[in-house]
């Protein structure tokens, strides 16, 4: 397929590229037709849901995170930035001496840090999110496919990645089709 | 109050509008109307915003002399407000973060308007420590830069701790806030009646489509943001009192300041909580969204955070005496009960030990009315709290040769009012153009009750 081709340039590789995508009425529905897929040997199948479903990251087989490393180490680098640049100003470049007190006066320095401590990390693990979610991406070939604007309201989807092995489009419609889901779609290139 | 039978209980959630499409729409519906209320308290506040704006322009362009401060009694009313306003800000964190930690479900459905709530009174606070300045046009130079004056911030003074600690309290707010709205904004995005909405909320939504794959990392970023945000509950208002803590005036000079700034804060916060949700859940219905059962948890908060702050003012006078230090004995058990402001200071007792004590009655605890009431009483209460603490600890100074009055004019009080204006104003745009009820985290919730309730069934 070639419009996958081009699509591949536009859409990470760990995104699934949707060939064909069927709407569950809930949640319980949803995981229980993925899990079905799964067992029939699907590798390249992505659930779209208006909240987080328990148990989805299970089911598909996704890797842990590593959101918490990238944003401790995002805090840690901003702390100690904001110690070196307080005792950089304080007691190196600018050294005033204040009644006799320490030029190294680390605790008078702990709130600086902290807070710029926690701005960064915070600032980490957003950014860190957009990045492995891929956002802001306003465009996806999932936005094609009739009736997909209720993935955010009460429509439950799954969908069949393009690249899956496994994936046929008369054969994978009919494993579907089994599962009872609400309606089939197709994206538009796919359709 | 009639109403008793009729009112929602605690899982008056599941028994709403019966499909997640029906509820979505009715949450969304303030987005989409155009009320005639709504201008009207937009005209209100925008006026009183006007206000502000004359007030600050005429501060800034004549300088603060036009305010009433003076030698001793330098902070009055900017400090004031400041440190109220930011006080008021950390029950939406405390609401939407901490109470996340904890698991605590109820939090759902006001955590926005709480989070709302933050920002805007952060905005507030933000604006009067920089016209403080006086010259409000330098305020970057609290930014460590390679100046051609090669000069830096001291940061061995607690004014910088402050900038810091509001600059990642704004930053780390907003970021909490808009992770948590994403969702929503799909929602509003895909729900849209016009074309330019859905271009503006489809913008906003960064392409947000609820992929499995990004709940997982969205559900990982939500709580390191509320894990972040909750150390700042408790860190940003304690720097704020370290502002006076550190330094060496009877009244200020104290070690209980951070967890009684703190208490304070929660305090004044919860009661703002109130103030704003009792008249939305009246105004929008959404007594089975925002249920009784919500009101009766921050009426309990509330009556916790008077108690503390009852605490921190016996310790407080108890220290004050235990100390020996006849300075800090004259200006708390003296200045402060008997001396030229002592109608505030009883003021303040009134609303913030008394007032909580209705709180004891569940009954009086769940009308809304009553609740409040006792939150507006609050609030005055914690207004004066702040005002006593920065001017009676002033006004007397350590020579009763420099004893001065403070009185506040007419551009104090407009910066006070016009600031409480433009506050309004803010949420008030945040209502007609933001989902303030978290539509995704109602569902999911509503989800899971039902999912115990048959659970529930199963076993019986």
């Amino acid at each position: 397929m070639a419009s996958s081709e081009v699509r591949r340039g536009r859409v990470p590789r760990r995104d699934v590229v949707p060939a064909i995508l069927a709407e569950f009425g809930s949640p319980e529905r949803l995981l229980e037709a993925a899990a079905r897929l799964r067992a029939a040997g699907y590798e390249r199948i992505e659930l779209y849901s208006p909240f987080p479903l328990d148990g989805a990251e299970a089911l598909l087989g996704l890797p842990r995170p590593r959101l918490p490393w990238f944003a401790l180490a995002c805090g840690l680098a901003g702390a100690a930035a904001a110690l070196w640049i307080q005792w950089f100003t304080n007691a190196w470049d600018y050294p005033l001496n204040v009644g006799g007190r320490p030029l190294l006066s680390l605790p008078a320095w702990v709130p600086v840090t902290f807070e710029i401590g926690v701005l960064s990390a915070a600032i980490g693990a957003f950014v860190g999110l957009l990045a492995r979610a891929g956002l802001p991406r306003l465009w996806h070939p999932v936005f094609t496919a009739p009736g997909f604007e209720t993935a955010s309201v009460d429509g439950f989807w799954l969908a069949v990645g393009a690249g899956d092995a496994r994936y046929d489009p008369a054969r994978t419609r009919r494993e579907i089709e089994a599962l009872g889901p609400r309606r089939i779609a197709l994206p538009e290139e796919t359709a | 109050m009639a109403a008793a039978a009729a009112a929602p209980g605690p899982d008056a959630l599941l028994r709403t509008a019966a499909g997640d499409a029906e509820l979505t729409d009715r949450l969304l519906a303030p987005l989409w109307s155009r009320a005639r209320a709504w201008w009207i308290a937009f005209a209100v506040t925008g006026a009183g915003t006007l206000l502000f704006g004359i007030a600050i322009a005429y501060t800034v362009i004549a300088g603060i002399g036009v305010w009433g401060n003076n030698i001793p009694v330098a902070w009055a009313y900017a400090i004031t407000n400041f440190v109220w306003w930011i006080g008021i800000g950390h029950a939406g964190t405390f609401i939407s973060a901490f109470l996340l930690l904890l698991q605590q479900r109820w939090r759902a459905s006001v955590n926005r308007i709480a989070e709302a709530m933050t920002l805007f009174a952060l905005v507030q606070a933000a604006l009067f420590p920089v016209l403080h300045l006086g010259r409000p046009w330098f305020a970057y130079w609290l930014i460590p830069y390679p100046a051609t004056m090669e000069v830096w911030p001291q940061f061995r003074s607690a004014l910088p701790w402050d900038f810091a600690a509001i600059l990642t309290y704004f930053t780390v707010s907003l970021l909490f806030w808009y992770a948590g709205l994403v969702p929503d904004l799909a929602a509003a995005r895909d729900r849209a009646p016009t074309r330019a909405r859905r271009l503006v909320y489809g913008l906003f939504a960064l392409g947000w489509r609820g992929a499995a794959r990004h709940w997982q990392e969205y559900r990982i970023a939500y709580g390191l943001l509320a894990g972040l945000a909750t150390p700042l509950v408790i860190s940003v208002h304690s720097i704020v009192s370290m502002d006076f803590a550190t330094s060496q005036l009877p009244g200020w000079h104290s070690t209980i300041f951070p967890p009684y700034f703190v208490a304070g804060a929660l305090y004044s916060g919860f009661a703002m909580v109130v103030t704003l949700l009792v008249p939305l859940r009246r105004i929008f219905h959404l007594e089975d969204v925002i249920t009784t059962r919500h009101l009766d948890s921050i009426g309990k908060m509330m009556l916790a955070m008077g108690w503390m702050l009852i605490y921190a003012y016996v310790v407080e006078a108890f220290l004050a005496w235990y100390r020996g230090d006849v300075f800090e004995r004259y200006a708390l058990l003296v200045s402060r009960p008997t001396g030229p402001y002592a109608w505030i200071y009883w003021i303040m007792l009134a609303c913030n030990c008394i007032t909580p004590q209705l709180l004891w009655s569940r009954r009086l605890r769940t009308s809304p009315l009553v609740l409040l009431a006792a939150a507006l009483l609050i609030q005055v209460g914690m207004w004066t709290e702040r005002f006593i603490i920065i001017v009676t600890s002033l006004n007397r100074d350590f020579l009763p040769s420099s004893w001065h009055i403070y009185a506040p004019t007419w551009v104090d009080w407009s910066l006070l009012a016009g600031s409480v204006s433009f506050f309004l104003l803010l949420f008030l745009l945040f209502l007609r153009f933001v989902p303030f009820i978290p539509i995704g985290e109602v569902k999911h919730l509503r989800h899971e009750l039902a999912q115990e309730e048959v659970a529930w069934r199963g076993e019986q």
